[in-house]
């Protein structure tokens, strides 16, 4: 999954030559295999330095303060929502609501990094909502669908229709 | 200016309070309670949090950190992004643990071994540069971040270190900067572990293990995996390779069936459904379908098991109906009788006998208990107080009357029950009663009855329902209904009734009365089966050697548990009485309850024009099974199961299985070399089956259908891990590997078709079919405590296998709903003039080209013109040849809709979509 996404990371960034990753553990955590330097370890960790890599520093953040945010909520991807329990979904859904209330963005009113993963790691929890609930958390749905119809970003991802039909999450189309 | 808010014995604050300091950042600090919040957004508090200046909020211990020491320095390197990501997703869930056990549980002496892996990963980091910090020789956001991590835990010498020298000597050396031992006295207050429990106690407790991140499919980690040990694997693999001829062959029914001594003899009776009544869904599920799942099912165990039921045909009921259409009771009883039995031949319902009531055995049998009661004293006689309606000139059964409940005030309680408090009544209680049909009050009138005495039976009836209750698998409500009744104490009974369509009372004093229904009906069940066989005492006076289940609805208990027991002990001619109770709760119809005269609901003889098939429709009612509590029936449920759980989860799974045999192999099973991972699965899987099994011996019958789903689940996944379609292209080992996961996958299909068996008979046969299994094996994985062996060897040739179900489209689901919502009736009612406002003029629009005889020869059209196109296709025929027929198949389509009544239009919209 984490390869999958570092994968359409290198696409979204326009990175021409492909770097070579493994994973470690249980977790599946993503290896960055590097030829003249130690392996990187970790999603958020490899991310970064992608951006780096591809001179697109801006999507980390301009500034101190910003780049404090952005890297707030790379952390919360993997520490709150990647291995969320099922009963904290409606938590994680609410108060990402409440904070995107007056944003575009995570960062506010420029994209980053932190758009990107969230969007892929909160991916799965969308496509199983439903109507009724993608309408509560309409400040997320917008976010979410703002994101993916962010040039280049969705990739490996199927589309989630944000609005659709009454009955049923979009997982059984 | 920034503000930073912590608390004191949050280890998270240690962190960013040693980063100040070491920093130097100007910040003002302020110390609250664990529980406060200041972060707006979110919904629990989070500390240690950092006001920005530009008044956003910080709330992660990490990213505070990092901002601080960004501020005055560098950006952070790679490496401290790693460490610092380490942390946050290694080393914190396992301190978590850790400080659990420690500061909550007073475990400090297992701390070591929950932290021994992080520990060894930076003691070997640490020793490989042999550098000071951890990302060289000065100081970084990583060292103060670990350090402040870890400092409660390695800050007192009770955890040894001796394994971690690199560690020690590295925390010994943060830990003596100054900004280091002043946050951590600010923190901890020099009190160590103590000070950290009121925060500890705030935090979730801990997984046990390391939470299966269930982001990546929700839907499939449900419940948890289970740890599997390698004896369970290795026992697992020595079942798979028993040989399935080994096991002892049952062979086919031969009736009659007769208990055998040295088996397990199983009499199942359905409650008997009421002949003048389309059974409902609900009618089904709670009776006839749990009893036939069951008692398939028991078969498969290897037990002998006699199954009977049949109509229950005496009574006012029947005779009014037969009022109504101008014919006998006799015929309306022939008529509606033959109504249920093709509905339950439909759904499958395989009864060894089908029986009525309306028999000379019944009359034999009642007439004979009858006499056994009164010569064994049971019997008395008084003068009862009866209904009588004098504008229908006739006494009213005890159904034709309605009123206030005297128990507990309900409005519409029945003449013999109260619907809401379940409690038995008897008419002449009831407060302001109404005679059903004319509405008016009925006259109370006097007549010489006769009573069962159910006071003098009371103690022995206690005596069994303590064995049998206790020695049996009472449902809970059926034990907390009977209880309820004793607890009221018992009352005399009345045994009959003014009427002529029943069994005649013998007894010369009361030639014009017949027995009253509950007396008579449950007797059904012994005369049934004598007219199944003439040896039915051998079942029915048997106790020794017979188990009996009864199956009913929950409002059918205290005439199973109480009045026909005590029939049978005041009779004392050894009968065999009820070993194991099991009652439903209702099923409601979309929220609501079923009901014919609304037209609300589908009823037994709808079921199979919705042209979804008998076996779908079992999987969905057993599937909410109003087990343990009231379900319901839903048809977006229904589609949405269909669609989840029988076409993504079980069908895909056995097709893929069947089509890589097929694709792959030649439709040879190819060998199979078992592999840790394999062995796994096939412990995983064996482990489920004896959940179901377990369960379904306690007739837990929705709770063990979960684990078949299961087991598919579990291949799927196991599949998708080893992607044998890609495997199939590689080397010689890795072809030999596809080889493995394809012939385990199989067998894992032959096995599901045993288990699916009793739930869907018909799907479970196609499988079978399909992979050209032996029947043996039927008679084999469900035996003792259920294996699973590889039925289907290498070089076993399957058959052609094709999929087993067919999506259930959103617009078919709706437009059933629709119909089945209410009112279904008036669509072909005589009355079609009585239709003036312009409102329901859609209404009638859509029911004016209805034509249900046509409809069902289209659908078959519809059907067979489906089976064509997908043959085609699999084929891969020429193009313009598919899309030929598949013109015609959207051509009929459009007829059937309009057949139905339906405006074809959704399914033009659907034809765009596409």
């Amino acid at each position: 999954m984490a390869l999958r996404e570092l994968a359409s990371l290198e696409k979204y960034l326009g990175l021409k030559k492909p770097n070579k990753y493994s994973t470690q553990g249980d977790k599946k955590v993503p290896v960055l295999q590097n030829n003249n330097a130690p392996p990187l370890v970790g999603l958020v960790t490899i991310a970064c330095h992608l951006v780096k890599e591809a001179k697109r520093s801006e999507l980390l953040g301009c500034g101190a303060e910003a780049r404090a945010v952005v890297q707030q909520w790379l952390e919360y991807r993997v520490t709150k929502l990647d291995g969320h329990a099922k009963e904290d979904i409606k938590t994680i859904l609410k108060d990402l609501n409440l904070y995107l209330q007056d944003k575009v963005y995570l960062a506010g009113n420029q994209f980053t990094l932190a758009d990107v993963l969230m969007y892929y790691g909160i991916h799965s929890i969308i496509l199983d909502l439903a109507v009724q609930e993608k309408e509560q958390y309409m400040n997320v749905t917008r976010w979410f669908d703002h994101i993916q119809h962010h040039p280049g970003v969705r990739h490996h991802l199927p589309p989630v229709a944000v609005l659709r039909n009454r009955l049923y999450t979009s997982r059984h189309h | 200016m920034m503000e930073l808010f912590v608390s004191e014995g949050n280890p998270h604050c240690l962190k960013v309070l040693a980063a100040l300091e070491v920093t130097g950042v100007q910040c003002g600090v302020h110390f609250i309670n664990h529980e406060e919040k200041v972060v707006p957004f979110l919904s629990r508090p989070a500390l240690p949090a950092l006001l920005l200046p530009s008044k956003q909020h910080i709330f992660s211990s990490n990213t505070i950190c990092r901002y601080l020491f960004e501020l005055n320095g560098p950006e952070s390197s790679d490496q401290c992004n790693q460490w610092l990501e380490w942390e946050a997703t290694v080393l914190q869930p396992a301190l978590l643990r850790a400080l659990h056990m420690a500061v909550l549980q007073g475990k400090g002496s297992e701390v070591s071994k929950v932290l021994q892996s992080p520990l060894n990963v930076l003691d070997q980091s640490l020793g490989k540069g042999n550098m000071s910090y951890l990302t060289g020789k000065d100081v970084s956001v990583a060292d103060i971040v670990l350090w402040g991590a870890l400092h409660p835990v390695l800050f007192n010498s009770s955890l040894a270190l001796s394994d971690h020298k690199f560690v020690k000597a590295w925390f010994d050396r943060v830990a003596a900067m100054s900004g280091c031992q002043s946050a951590a006295q600010k923190v901890l207050q020099g009190k160590g572990l103590e000070a950290m429990k009121s925060y500890m106690q705030r935090q979730p407790a801990p997984q046990s293990r390391d939470t299966q991140p269930c982001n990546s499919s929700p839907v499939e980690s449900e419940e948890g995996e289970r740890v599997v040990s390698e004896e369970e694997m290795e026992a697992a693999a020595l079942t798979w390779r028993k040989d399935i001829n080994a096991c002892s062959q049952t062979t086919e029914k031969q009736h009659p069936i007769m208990p055998k001594e040295g088996m397990r003899n199983v009499l199942i009776t359905s409650a008997l459904p009421y002949v003048n009544n389309v059974p409902h869904l609900g009618n089904i599920i709670g009776c006839v379908l749990s009893a036939d799942v069951f008692s398939r099912y028991g078969r498969l165990r290897g037990w002998n098991v006699l199954f009977v039921c049949g109509t229950d045909e005496y009574g006012t009921a029947t005779e009014n109906k037969a009022r109504e259409e101008g014919l006998t009771p006799k015929q309306i009883c022939d008529k509606y009788h033959a109504v249920h039995s093709s509905i339950y031949r439909w759904f499958q319902i395989d009864f060894d006998f089908f029986g009525r009531t309306t028999t000379e055995k019944q009359t034999e049998i009642a007439q004979d208990i009858f006499w056994r009661l009164q010569k064994n004293g049971f019997l008395v006689e008084d003068t009862v107080e009866q209904l009588r309606c004098e504008n229908c000139q006739r006494f009213l059964a005890d159904r034709f009357v309605e009123g206030i409940c005297p128990h507990c005030s309900y409005p519409e309680a029945r003449g013999d029950q109260c619907d809401k408090c379940g409690r038995l009544i008897n008419a002449v209680e009831l407060r302001e009663p109404q005679c059903k049909v004319c509405k008016q009050t009925p006259v109370i009138r006097s007549s010489k009855h006769l009573f069962l005495d159910l006071p003098k039976l009371e103690t022995q009836l206690e005596q069994w329902l303590e064995k049998s209750t206790s020695s049996g698998d009472w449902t809970a409500n059926a034990k907390q209904i009977t209880r309820s009744w004793l607890r009221d104490g018992l009352k005399p009974r009345c045994i009959t009734r003014d009427l002529q369509w029943g069994t005649p009372v013998p007894h010369p004093d009361f030639k014009e009365k017949v027995f009253y229904v509950w007396f008579d009906a449950p007797i059904g069940y012994l005369s049934i089966t004598a007219n199944y066989t003439s040896d039915w005492e051998k079942w029915w006076k048997n106790p020794h050697q017979v188990e009996l289940y009864n199956f009913m609805a929950k409002d059918n208990v205290p005439f199973h548990s109480v009045v026909f027991p005590c029939s049978l002990l005041g009779a004392q001619d050894n009968y065999t009485l009820v070993n194991h109770l099991v009652a439903t709760e209702y099923l409601n119809y979309e929220d609501t309850k079923f009901s014919k005269s609304r037209g609300v609901g589908v009823f037994g003889d709808m079921a199979k024009d919705t042209g979804i098939p008998s076996d779908v429709w079992r999987f969905y009612l057993l599937y909410v099974r109003p087990e343990g509590q009231d379900s319901a029936f839903s048809w977006a449920d229904m589609a949405l199961k269909n669609n989840s759980e029988l076409l993504n989860n079980l069908g895909n799974f056995i097709n893929r299985a069947g089509m890589f045999v097929t694709k792959f192999f030649g439709g040879c099973v190819p060998e199979m070399e078992l592999q840790q991972e394999d062995k796994k699965l096939l412990a995983v899987v064996g482990w489920e089956l004896q959940q179901y099994i377990q369960l379904m011996d306690k007739v837990k019958i929705r709770d063990a259908l979960k684990h078949i789903l299961n087991i598919s689940r579990h291949g799927n996944q196991y599949i998708q891990v080893n992607e044998p379609w890609k495997k199939i292209k590689g080397g010689e080992s890795e072809r030999r590997r596809a080889g493995t996961v394809t012939g385990v996958s199989v067998n894992i299909s032959c096995l599901l078709s045993v288990m699916l068996l009793p739930y869907m008979p018909a799907v479970s046969q196609t499988i079978r079919d399909q992979l050209n299994a032996p029947q043996s094996c039927i008679n084999t994985m469900l035996l003792g405590p259920g294996s699973f062996v590889c039925a289907l060897r290498a070089g076993h040739r399957i058959g052609t296998v094709s999929p087993l179900f067919q999506k259930l489209e959103a617009d078919q689901i709706e437009a059933l709903k629709k119909r089945f919502g209410g009112q279904q009736i008036t669509a072909s009612s005589q009355q079609p003039a009585v239709v003036p406002a312009p409102p329901a003029v859609a209404e009638v629009k859509t029911g004016v080209g209805a034509d249900p005889e046509k409809a069902k020869q289209l659908a078959k059209a519809v059907a067979e013109q489906g089976d064509k196109v997908r043959a085609l296709k699999s084929q891969k025929a020429e193009k313009d040849v598919i899309a030929a027929e598949v013109s015609k198949l959207l051509d009929l389509k459009k007829q059937l809709a309009l057949a139905e009544g339906k405006s074809p239009e959704p399914a033009a919209q659907k034809g765009k979509k596409k």
